[in-house]
């Protein structure tokens, strides 16, 4: 039992099997997680690094977590504090790291189809940990889990995304998985702030929040860059925090068992009220421990054997 | 073809898992501080039937636990299992852990299991009981409870279905063709 493909790029090209086998696996994961002794062998000898071009807390540690969890080796690549500060390249980078026998590589990068790149230069496992406005399959992942623990299933439910979908690698990864498990997706938001190919996606267009996340059994928010304003794609904070901030009267409009969740980092009382993000139907913090789980179960299905065979 | 021969009726793993129990009893002084772990998979129903008997026998709840050792295994790499639920619902330190599968074989499950079980606690004792103990033992790891010896050979398969209703189980052996032979 392993994945069909060598790396996790996106979410877009991935199967609903091997989407499936991953929240299968990450579901047994999380019982590791509560043990007194939070440690497996299985990886043993493996090495995994961690290559950042972007600052991150959460996916970052989130990955070291995972991966020693499973007793593998993390070495952490910072560009701030590396030779791509001498000008050296990505690809040289990699094929620097590679020599170092990595296994994986877990890469984030502000240029979308970087870790797509990087596949190229390496005969390592390859996991896309966000790059650009592509995808963010892990979170997306991580999104899908703690969903279906909710709600059992995925299939059948209607989960509106609100906020800046066009520079949201999140929203994508989410959008290609949801809807591929046969979920049916809305995109909540100012039309600025919608991707000009969103007519090629399969999912539902709102301009008004209320309308957009009527009777939704998830509503996922998005975070708000703060530099977008700047850009002047909303003409305030404050207005688009009365437009699209998601607060517990308009939240009245969804299913009454309605999932609230963000990627984080939040800005409370601007996409999300503080009383909602901290409220009973926010699932925010259940996010960052199912994002281990997840990244567990992808690092062992990744560096995992091809034979199902058990001798005893 | 293979050939597959029965060598336990449904009567005959009744009763032997009737001896395990009284066995664990006897050698134990009671059932008080006994802690039951199966090993995922088939180990798990197998382990169910003596919590049951133990519990039916001594008329007190004996704790019952569920443990994959996957996780634990000497050949990751050469072997992706799925994973099933360890579920391990409250504390082993202090108590007297059986371990429970359906077969011994090489005896590098019990190896992973017994790494696996130190790594939620201390029990001060761990036994082995297992329905079939088929031979040919990789490592110096002895049962300490047998529902029966059955010699076999490398080229053979043990397998023990229990079923939902008891009145289905069996253990049957299944002589392998060449190029299946488990190693």
């Amino acid at each position: 039992m392993t994945l069909s493909q060598k790396h996790v790029l996106g979410l877009q090209d991935m199967s609903a099997q091997d989407m499936l086998c991953v929240l299968d696996q990450a579901q047994e994961m999380k019982e590791i997680l509560s043990r007194p002794i939070k440690k497996v062998p299985t990886l043993r000898g493996k090495s995994v690094v961690t290559v950042f071009f972007e600052n991150s807390t959460r996916t970052r540690i989130s990955f070291e977590t995972a991966a020693k969890t499973l007793s593998a080796d993390v070495t952490g690549f910072s560009a701030s504090t590396s030779s791509v500060q001498k000008g050296e390249s990505l690809k040289d980078t990699i094929l620097t790291l590679s020599a170092m026998a990595a296994d994986v590589f877990v890469i984030r990068h502000q240029a979308s189809g970087a870790a797509e790149f990087v596949s190229r230069y390496t005969d390592a496992h390859v996991i896309n940990a966000g790059d650009g406005q592509h995808e963010h399959p892990t979170q997306g992942l991580l999104d899908m889990l703690t969903i279906r623990q909710h709600k059992g299933r995925i299939e059948g439910l209607t989960v509106a995304i609100v906020g800046d979908i066009t520079h949201s690698r999140v929203a994508r990864s989410n959008i290609w998985g949801l809807t591929r498990l046969g979920a049916k997706v809305r995109l909540v938001g100012p039309e600025t702030l919608l991707p000009a190919e969103v007519r090629q996606l399969p999912v539902e267009v709102f301009h008004d929040l209320r309308e957009g996340i009527r009777d939704c059994d998830v509503v996922n928010v998005l975070r708000i860059q703060l530099e977008r304003q700047e850009a002047g794609l909303f003409p305030s904070l404050r207005e688009y925090a009365q437009r699209f901030g998601l607060n517990s009267n308009a939240l009245r409009e969804a299913r009454p068992d309605v999932l609230v969740m963000h990627p984080g980092p939040m800005n409370r009382g601007v996409e999300i009220a503080a009383d909602v993000a901290d409220g009973e139907f926010s699932v925010v913090e259940e996010q960052v421990s199912n994002g281990v789980a997840v990244r567990m179960a992808l690092l062992y299905l990744l560096l995992g054997g091809s034979d199902d065979a058990v001798a005893h | 073809m293979d050939e597959v021969i029965q060598v336990m009726s449904a009567d005959d793993i009744r009763r032997a898992v009737t001896r395990i129990a009284h066995e664990i009893i006897e050698r134990n002084n009671g059932a008080a501080d006994l802690f039951i772990v199966g090993i995922q998979k088939k180990g798990v129903p197998f382990a169910r039937r003596i919590q049951q008997t133990l519990q039916a026998i001594e008329n007190l709840p004996v704790p019952f636990g569920t443990l994959d050792i996957t996780l634990y295994r000497d050949d990751f790499g050469s072997h992706t299992s799925a994973l099933d639920p360890t579920d391990i619902p409250e504390s082993i330190t202090g108590k007297t852990v059986i371990l429970v599968d359906e077969v011994i074989f090489t005896g590098r499950t019990v190896r992973s299991a017994l790494n696996a079980l130190m790594d939620f606690g201390r029990p001060s004792t761990i036994q082995l009981a297992v329905l079939v103990d088929r031979g040919h033992r990789e490592l110096p790891i002895r049962p300490d409870f047998v529902g029966k010896n059955i010699p076999t050979s490398r080229r053979e398969d043990v397998e023990v279905d229990l079923a939902s209703d008891p009145q289905n189980d069996r253990v049957t052996i299944r002589k392998l063709a060449e190029q299946e032979a488990t190693q």
